[in-house]
C-alpha cells in the first residue's frame, strides 16, 4: 500500500500578510487513480497547488514525489520531473501554432541551431494519436475552440511523461461531448499509472471520476475518503461547514401577464436563427443548451451589442429597436455578461466608478457635473441591497472574490431600473454560499415583477431557480419546457436536436 | 481618505503588530513607491547646493514659466494614454496651429505677411479669433485621430504616426502661402505678445510672471472637472479600463474616444497659441517632438498606459519634475549633448517604478 503512494504533500503551511492561506494541509495521492481536490472558492486549493509548482514557496511542510522530498522552485522544474498542471485559465501562445506550443521551451533542434520542424511535427501527431485528438499541429491557437487548446495542453503535460497531472476546472467550458472525451482521456493516464488531481466544483462529475476526494475549507484540511463512500450533500456539508439544507433558495415569485415578446430573432454574424418566445412579469425564464448554441447570442442580440439581422422585441406591447446598448438601457434592459473579467469589471477602476458607471445620467447636476454625494448614497445602496463585502468604496474591484465582483455588476444594473435582466452564466466561478445569495437575489427581483432571462450551463441550477427553460440547439429554439416537471434528459434531448 | 490623521495612525498601528520581516518590506516599498519624489529632493537640494541660482526667484519664476508653456499638450495626451493609446500627432499640431496663430497676428506694417488680405480690425479681435482658429485646427487633427483609432479599431500609435506626416505636410504647404516661400513667421504684432508673454505680476525689480502661467492654471482647472466630475470623464476612465465592459454598461466607447481625442487636438492649439507669442519667430520645425516630453511628463505623473488610471495633479508634477531637471542639468552645466542620455534614462526609471505598482504580486 505504501509504495503507491506517488505524492505526498505534508503539513503544508503558507502565510501571507495577515492571511493564513494554509494550516498544515496534507495531500496524498496514489499512483494510478484519480484524487478531486475540492472547497469552496478561497479554500486554499489553489494555494496549494501553487505550493506544489513553487509558484509560491511554502513556509512550512515537506512535499514527496516516489519517496523523494522535492522542492520546485517553478513550475517548469516541477514539468521537467513530471508534475504537470492543466491550467483553468490557459496561457498559450495565442498566434502560434499547435506545435509551437506543445514543444514550447524544448524545440528539438537539428545543428544546434535550427529548429527541427520535422521531428517536432512527427512527435506531435504521435502523442495526439496516443489520445485520440483530431488537430491539425500546423493550426494556429488561436482559431480552435477552448475545449481544442486544453486539449493541446494535455498532450504537453502527457508528451513529458508526467506522472502527476493537476487538472484545475479543466470541464468549465466543455461541452457534454467534450468532457466525454476529457474523461475517456483521464481514465486512460490512470490506466497507466498516473497520478491525477481533480479540482472542480461540479459534484457530478467528481462523483464519476474520482478515486478519493479531499475536501479543503478556509485554509485547512477538512477530509479524504474514498469518493464511493460521500453523498453530494456530505460534500457540501464538509466544504461550507455547515448544513446547506437547500442548494436553492424557494421559489416565490408568481408570474404574471406576457411583458416581454421576442420575434424571429436572427443574428447576422452568429448562426441564431429565428428564435421567438415570449416571457413575463415577474418570470424566471431560464436558457439551457450547449456551449455555442445560441444561448449568448440570443441575450446579445436583444441587448444590441450584437448586430440583429432580423426580429423584433416588444415590452409590454411597446416595440423596441435596442440598436445599441444606450437604447437598451433606456428601453428597461440590462445585461450581465458571461465573461467577466473581459466584459464585466473595470478591473483598475473602484467599487463606486464600477458601480455607477451604467446610471451616470442620474448624478448630473445642471446637465454638467457629477455629484459625488449622490454617487456614493447610489452605491451604498448597491452594496446593502447586495451584501457586498468590501472594505471601503474606494476599494479597487479587482481585489474582491468573484462573488462580490458579480454583485457589484448586478447592483450596477439594478441602478438602471431595469424591467428585464438579461443574466449570462450569473454564478460562474462562484462558491457555493455565494451562488446561494445570487439565487436569492434573482428570485427577489422577480418578486418585484421584473423579468429574468437566464442562460446557465448547470443544469440543476436551471431546473431549480426558473419557472419556464427555452432550449437551444445549433442556434435555434429546441423547445421549451415546465422546470417544475421536467428531468435533465429531457433538456439534454431538446439540446441535441439541431446539432 | 477623509482623515489623514486618522489614516496615518491607523497605518501606525498596522506597522507595529506586523513582524520585522514585514516592517522592513514596509519601508522597501515605501521608499520604491514614492522613490520619484525623494529623488527629486535631493536632486534639488544637490542642485541648490552646487548652484545657489537655481532656487533664486527669477530661476524659480522660469521654471515655473516654462512648465505652464508645456503643460496643455500634456493635458490632452494624457487622455489618449488613460484610453491605452497614445499621440504622436501632437507635436506637429502645435506647430500648425503655432504658425496659424502667428500668421494672423502679425502686425498690420510686417512688410512679408502671410495673409496680406485681411481686414483691418482691431487686434483684439484678431486674437480672439486666433484662439478659436488654433482650437479648431487642433480639434479637427484630434478628430480625424479619434474617428480612425475608434471607427476601424487601429492603434493610435498607427493613426498618429500617419497624421504627425500629414500635419507636417500642411505645415510645410501654409509656409509657401503668398510671398512667404517657406521663411519663418515673425513680425507678431506687440499686443499678441503682451497678451501671452506679457508680465502678469513683477517682484523682486525684474522677475516677471507671465499672462500665459494665468491660462495655463485655468486649463489644468477645467480639466480637472472634465476629468473628475463630468459624465465624459467617467466614461473616459471607463473606456481605458476595459472598452469591451464599457460598451455593454452602455458606454457611448465611439463616441468617448472620438471626444477624447479632439480635446486633446484642441488642449495642442492652445499649446500652438502660446508657443507662437513665447518664441516669436515660427519655422517649420516649430512643435517637433513636444509629444515626446508630454507623453515622458504623464508617465512620470503616474497616467499609465495599462489604461484607465491617472490624474491631473500626476500630469502637472510630471511636467514640473521634467521641467525642473532640465533646467537643473543646464545650472549644472552639464554637457548637452550628455543630457539626453540622463533624460532617457530618467523616463525609463520613471516608468519602471511605475509599472511596479500596476504588477500582481504573488
Amino acid at each position: 500500500m505504501e509504495q503507491n503512494v506517488l505524492l505526498e504533500m505534508k503539513d503544508i503551511t503558507k502565510t501571507f500578510p495577515g492571511v493564513k492561506a494554509l494550516d498544515h494541509v496534507s495531500l496524498t495521492v496514489k499512483r494510478g487513480t484519480v484524487h478531486a481536490l475540492m472547497g469552496e472558492n478561497g479554500a486554499g486549493k489553489s494555494t496549494l497547488m501553487k505550493c506544489l509548482f513553487g509558484i509560491y514557496a511554502k513556509d512550512g511542510g515537506q512535499i514527496f514525489l516516489d519517496g523523494k522530498e522535492i522542492n520546485f522552485k517553478s513550475s517548469k522544474e516541477a514539468l521537467e520531473n513530471g508534475v504537470a498542471m492543466v491550467h483553468q485559465e490557459l496561457n498559450q501562445a495565442l498566434k502560434r501554432s499547435v506545435m509551437d506550443n506543445l514543444w514550447l521551451g524544448r524545440y528539438p533542434r537539428v545543428g544546434g541551431l535550427m529548429v527541427n520542424e520535422r521531428k517536432m511535427y512527427k512527435d506531435t501527431v504521435k502523442v495526439f494519436e496516443e489520445l485520440g485528438i483530431k488537430v491539425d499541429p500546423h493550426r494556429i491557437m488561436s482559431t480552435m475552440p477552448v475545449s481544442q487548446r486544453q486539449m493541446v495542453e494535455i498532450a504537453k503535460a502527457v508528451s513529458y511523461n508526467s506522472k502527476v497531472i493537476v487538472f484545475d476546472e479543466p470541464t468549465s467550458s466543455l461541452t457534454e461531448e467534450e468532457v466525454e472525451h476529457l474523461f475517456k482521456i483521464i481514465n486512460m493516464l490512470r490506466s497507466r499509472g498516473v497520478a491525477i488531481i481533480y479540482i472542480s466544483h461540479k459534484m457530478a462529475e467528481i462523483k464519476r471520476i474520482s478515486d478519493e476526494i479531499t475536501i479543503m475549507r478556509d485554509g485547512t484540511w477538512v477530509a479524504t475518503r474514498p469518493a464511493a463512500e460521500l453523498e453530494m450533500q456530505d460534500i457540501i456539508r464538509l466544504m461550507v461547514g455547515r448544513e446547506l439544507g437547500n442548494q436553492f433558495p424557494p421559489k416565490t415569485n408568481k408570474p404574471g401577464e406576457v411583458y416581454l415578446e421576442v420575434k424571429n430573432l436572427t443574428a447576422q454574424y452568429s448562426l441564431l436563427k429565428d428564435v421567438s418566445f415570449t416571457a413575463r412579469r415577474g418570470e424566471i425564464l431560464g436558457l439551457a443548451g450547449l456551449d455555442g448554441s445560441g444561448r449568448t447570442e440570443t441575450l446579445e442580440n436583444i441587448f444590441g451589442v450584437a448586430t440583429r439581422k432580423a426580429g423584433t422585441i416588444t415590452l409590454g406591447g411597446k416595440p423596441c429597436k435596442n440598436r445599441n446598448s444606450r437604447e437598451s438601457i433606456k428601453n428597461g434592459f440590462a445585461l450581465l455578461t458571461e465573461e467577466r473579467r473581459a466584459t464585466g469589471i473595470f478591473a483598475i477602476l473602484n467599487i463606486r466608478e464600477n458601480t455607477v458607471i451604467s446610471s451616470l445620467k442620474k448624478h448630473k447636476r445642471l446637465g454638467l457635473y457629477l455629484s459625488e454625494a449622490s454617487m456614493k448614497k447610489d452605491t451604498q445602496w448597491s452594496i446593502d441591497a447586495m451584501r457586498t463585502k468590501t472594505p471601503t468604496q474606494e476599494t479597487k474591484i479587482r481585489s474582491l472574490s468573484g462573488g462580490n465582483q458579480q454583485k457589484v455588476i448586478l447592483g450596477r444594473w439594478l441602478l438602471t431600473d431595469p424591467e428585464v435582466l438579461l443574466l449570462d452564466e450569473p454564478t460562474r466561478g462562484i462558491d457555493v454560499g455565494a451562488k446561494y445569495e445570487i439565487y436569492q437575489l434573482i428570485i427577489d427581483l422577480a418578486n418585484k415583477g421584473k423579468t429574468v432571462l437566464m442562460v446557465s450551463s448547470e443544469m440543476p441550477e436551471l431546473l431549480g431557480v426558473c419557472d419556464r427553460i427555452l432550449v437551444m440547439s445549433g442556434g435555434r429554439l429546441a423547445g421549451e419546457v415546465d422546470a417544475r416537471k421536467t428531468t435533465q434528459e429531457e433538456i439534454m434531448t431538446l439540446a441535441a436536436k439541431y446539432v | 481618505m477623509a482623515n489623514p490623521i486618522k489614516n496615518l495612525q491607523r497605518t501606525a498601528a498596522e506597522y507595529r503588530q506586523m513582524d520585522s520581516k514585514d516592517q522592513r518590506r514596509f519601508w522597501v516599498d515605501g521608499i520604491l513607491n514614492n522613490a520619484l519624489y525623494i529623488l527629486m529632493v535631493i536632486f534639488i537640494v544637490y542642485t541648490a547646493i552646487r548652484n545657489h541660482n537655481f532656487v533664486k526667484p527669477g530661476s524659480i519664476v522660469n521654471i515655473i514659466s516654462q512648465a505652464a508653456a508645456y503643460l496643455p499638450i500634456a493635458l490632452g495626451i494624457g487622455g489618449c494614454i488613460v484610453l491605452t493609446g497614445t499621440d504622436l500627432s501632437a507635436g506637429r499640431v502645435v506647430g500648425l496651429s503655432a504658425a496659424v496663430s502667428a500668421a494672423l497676428l502679425q502686425s498690420p506694417d510686417w512688410t512679408n505677411k502671410i495673409f496680406k488680405f485681411l481686414p483691418d480690425l482691431p487686434m483684439a479681435a484678431y486674437i480672439v479669433i486666433a484662439i478659436f482658429a488654433v482650437m479648431i485646427v487642433g480639434s479637427i487633427v484630434g478628430f480625424i485621430n479619434g474617428f480612425f483609432v475608434a471607427k476601424f479599431s487601429l492603434h493610435p500609435f498607427i493613426v498618429t504616426l500617419a497624421t504627425q506626416l500629414i500635419t507636417y505636410g500642411v505645415i510645410l504647404l501654409f509656409f509657401m502661402i503668398g510671398t512667404n516661400n517657406g521663411q519663418p513667421l515673425s513680425g507678431l504684432s506687440q499686443e499678441y505678445k503682451d497678451f501671452v508673454t506679457g508680465s502678469m505680476l513683477k517682484f523682486d525689480g525684474n522677475v516677471n510672471v507671465p499672462w500665459y502661467v494665468l491660462y495655463a492654471v485655468l486649463m489644468v482647472i477645467v480639466m480637472w472637472f472634465i476629468w473628475n466630475k463630468t459624465t465624459f470623464g467617467k466614461n473616459m476612465f471607463a473606456v481605458g479600463s476595459n472598452a469591451e465592459a464599457a460598451n455593454v454598461s452602455g458606454v457611448n466607447v465611439f463616441k468617448t474616444t472620438v471626444l477624447v481625442h479632439t480635446l486633446a487636438g484642441l488642449m495642442y492649439g492652445l499649446t500652438g497659441f502660446v508657443e507662437a507669442a513665447r518664441i516669436s519667430s515660427i519655422n517649420q520645425s516649430t512643435g517637433l517632438n513636444y509629444e515626446c516630453d508630454a507623453i515622458a511628463a504623464c508617465v512620470i505623473g503616474g497616467v499609465s498606459f495599462v489604461g484607465g488610471t491617472g490624474k491631473i495633479s500626476g500630469i502637472v508634477i510630471g511636467v514640473f519634475v521634467l521641467r525642473i531637471i532640465f533646467v537643473a542639468l543646464n545650472m549644472l552645466s552639464i554637457d548637452p549633448n550628455m543630457q539626453y542620455i540622463i533624460k532617457g534614462l530618467i523616463i525609463l526609471a520613471a516608468c519602471s517604478l511605475d509599472m511596479r505598482k500596476y504588477l500582481v504580486r504573488k
